[in-house]
């Protein structure tokens, strides 16, 4: 009965933890998505650059990935800023018969970011042998008499803690600061924002960026934790949409329960159904959405709020 | 007449080729350049024509391959029935999977085809009883020789050429049109569109699976990584219709026979062979930003250009 209660809370915590750090990615697509109205496919891509930048930085400076927080960011704001000036905006005033050219061409973006990495860095499985590697604290620790022993590791929780600091800043940003209030309103009404004297030109610029830099930062608190090859890029991306669709389309804090929910399931088809079949439960989850809650969790915020 | 005799001359050509005795290389590049351009029409037609743009078509293709592969491995019949089977079982996916997605808007089809394509990955990988697994299927090839494999592609590919011009020129294809370029309106003028989009995603979806049925009985071993792969399937098929012309008839002929040419050319440089994704992500940032609607598309502002460039003389 109790291991049975600690296995489920064990894998419960781990599922928030990492719920945590998929807000992170989710937050950055959504922002994405709310003011260029296009779904970035190359998310994934820019958060695998990102953990090749602090690997290095690890590898050949002995830079811990926690301080490549301070270094791959920015790079990856200014990467951001330079793929959508370059590429995307001359597609946006391009005329052709498809609407989802500019998403087509995140695609091609990612295709070569990818491949790029495994000419440079071979498709070799890396990570950055850090030494807190495998600390923990346990729950016995604090409690002596505890029922239900569980453990906490290091990395993960600061990563965690990291990404919720990261998420208060942001929101700190969108809602006090000027450049803040001008991206949601461009998320929210373009055309109204510009008649206000916002640059909405600048704003997607500085809005890619961002997405680009709070991705780097996910990808910087997932490198001490996890493993790093060329693909898996792809991958994030994926997760990365999933979480978007669960929270709804441009609801920031819909991106944050998102990745919280998508954390806590795919932790529970893991230690429950099978390690290979979370991508699936990911399928699952992600199907659900669209059937019963197309406007995602931020549409259930929303009526909860007219109702009172 | 005269709009049926171009495709006329172009199949009689196509089926003299094996006749002048070429090596088989080469058969290899046509066969494969055909079967793209199978699955390039294929994809045109929803993509194209209706404007819904798919980045699973891997997942129908693969299913084609796998039909073919399961029905041989657990039936023992030949691996040549995966045609027939492929149909069913393809159509009733793309149903299923229309009647959930196609019912909304904006980006929800994008994200879901992308994600088809990768969980049937996935499964396939890791139902090791049923499909093997990563270990793949292998059957024995019924020729050696290529040409037979030529004209059951050909033949094929004609079908499919067929079909899809029946369609745009009926009133589905006027449907699908007026999707793509105002849904609203579409709507408003009494077009069930959840319904027409259904139909393109299901024709579309079965002529894909033929492409990769035929695929398992060509190259005699699939696996789940090659069948449903993203890179190497879904997107060079959107690439193969970008770079031809969305929404042209002769598109995805011409962007097939490029691709396969360029990818066996690329990959047999040396030191950027292994990069030729990277080769063809450039390709596909070039295409978009300047020939939106593919060759055949934008072909009259590229000979403007041309003669433009031409004239000063």
């Amino acid at each position: 009965m109790w291991v049975q209660a600690e296995v489920f809370l064990q894998t419960l915590v781990a599922g928030i933890l990492l719920g945590g750090l998929y807000a992170l990615i989710g937050i950055g697509m959504t922002l994405i998505l709310g003011v260029m109205k296009i779904i970035n496919l190359t998310h994934g891509q820019l958060m695998m650059v990102a953990m090749y930048i602090a690997f290095w930085l690890f590898t050949l400076f002995g830079i811990d990935p926690y301080v490549s927080l301070l270094i791959a960011p920015p790079l990856m704001f200014a990467f951001g800023m330079l793929i959508q000036k370059a590429l995307v905006n001359p597609v946006l005033r391009v005329e052709s018969i498809l609407p989802h050219n500019q998403v087509i061409l995140t695609v091609g973006i990612g295709l070569v970011l990818q491949n790029a990495a495994t000419i440079l860095f071979t498709s070799d499985y890396r990570s950055t042998p850090v030494d807190y590697a495998s600390t923990a604290f346990y729950l016995s620790d604090l409690w002596q008499g505890t029922p239900v022993e569980i453990s906490l590791s290091l990395p993960w929780t600061v990563s965690f803690l990291l990404s919720v600091v990261i998420t208060v800043l942001l929101w700190f940003f969108l809602a006090h600061t000027d450049t803040g209030k001008s991206i949601r309103a461009t998320a929210q009404d373009k055309d109204a924002a510009m008649i206000m004297g916002v640059n909405v030109g600048l704003m997607r610029v500085i809005t890619f960026g961002l997405g680009s830099a709070l991705v780097a930062c996910a990808g910087c608190l997932f490198i001490p934790i996890y493993y790093l090859f060329p693909a898996l890029g792809s991958q994030f991306t994926l997760i990365a949409f999933v979480i978007t669709i669960l929270g709804g389309l441009g609801s920031t804090l819909g991106a944050i329960l998102g990745g919280l929910i998508l954390g806590v399931f795919e932790s529970m088809t893991a230690t429950y159904v099978g390690m290979g079949w979370a991508p699936v439960g990911r399928f699952v989850i992600f199907v659900a959405a669209l059937v019963f809650l197309p406007g995602g969790v931020a549409s259930l915020l929303k009526t909860r709020k007219l109702s009172k | 007449m005269k709009n049926n005799l171009a495709p006329l001359i172009v199949l009689a050509v196509l089926a003299a080729l094996p006749l002048l005795g070429l090596n088989s290389y080469v058969m290899h590049i046509l066969i494969l350049s055909i079967m793209w351009t199978l699955a390039g029409m294929a994809w045109n037609l929803l993509g194209g024509y209706c404007g819904q743009v798919s980045f699973g078509h891997a997942a129908f293709f693969g299913m084609g391959a796998y039909s073919a592969g399961l029905i041989h491995l657990h039936l023992g019949a030949s691996p040549w029935w995966g045609f027939l089977a492929s149909l069913p079982v393809v159509a009733l996916v793309a149903l299923g999977m229309g009647s959930v997605v196609l019912r909304l808007r904006g980006p929800y089809f994008v994200l879901a085809t992308l994600a088809i394509g990768e969980v049937l990955r996935i499964t396939c990988e890791n139902l090791t009883d049923f499909t093997k697994g990563t270990l793949g299927i292998m059957i024995t090839r019924t020729w050696v020789e290529k040409t037979q494999y030529y004209y059951i592609i050909l033949g094929l590919a004609a079908l499919a050429f067929i079909v899809c011009r029946v369609i745009v020129h009926s009133r589905w294809g006027y449907y699908f049109v007026a999707i793509r370029e105002d849904q609203d309106a579409a709507e408003s003028l009494g077009i069930d569109t959840t319904r027409y989009k259904t139909i393109a995603l299901t024709v579309s979806a079965m002529l894909t699976g033929l492409a990769g049925a035929f695929y398992t009985n060509y190259m005699g071993y699939i696996d789940p990584g090659v069948v449903f792969s993203l890179g190497e399937i879904s997107i060079l098929i959107i690439m193969v219709v970008m770079v031809g012309g969305v929404a042209t008839e002769w598109g995805p002929a011409l962007g097939a026979g490029i691709m396969v040419i360029l990818a066996e050319y690329i990959r047999s440089l040396p030191l950027i062979g292994v990069a030729y994704q990277t080769m063809f992500g450039v390709l596909l940032i070039v295409i978009i930003i300047y020939l939106p609607n593919g060759l055949v598309g934008d072909w009259p502002v590229l000979k403007r250009k041309l003669l433009r460039r031409g004239a000063p003389a």
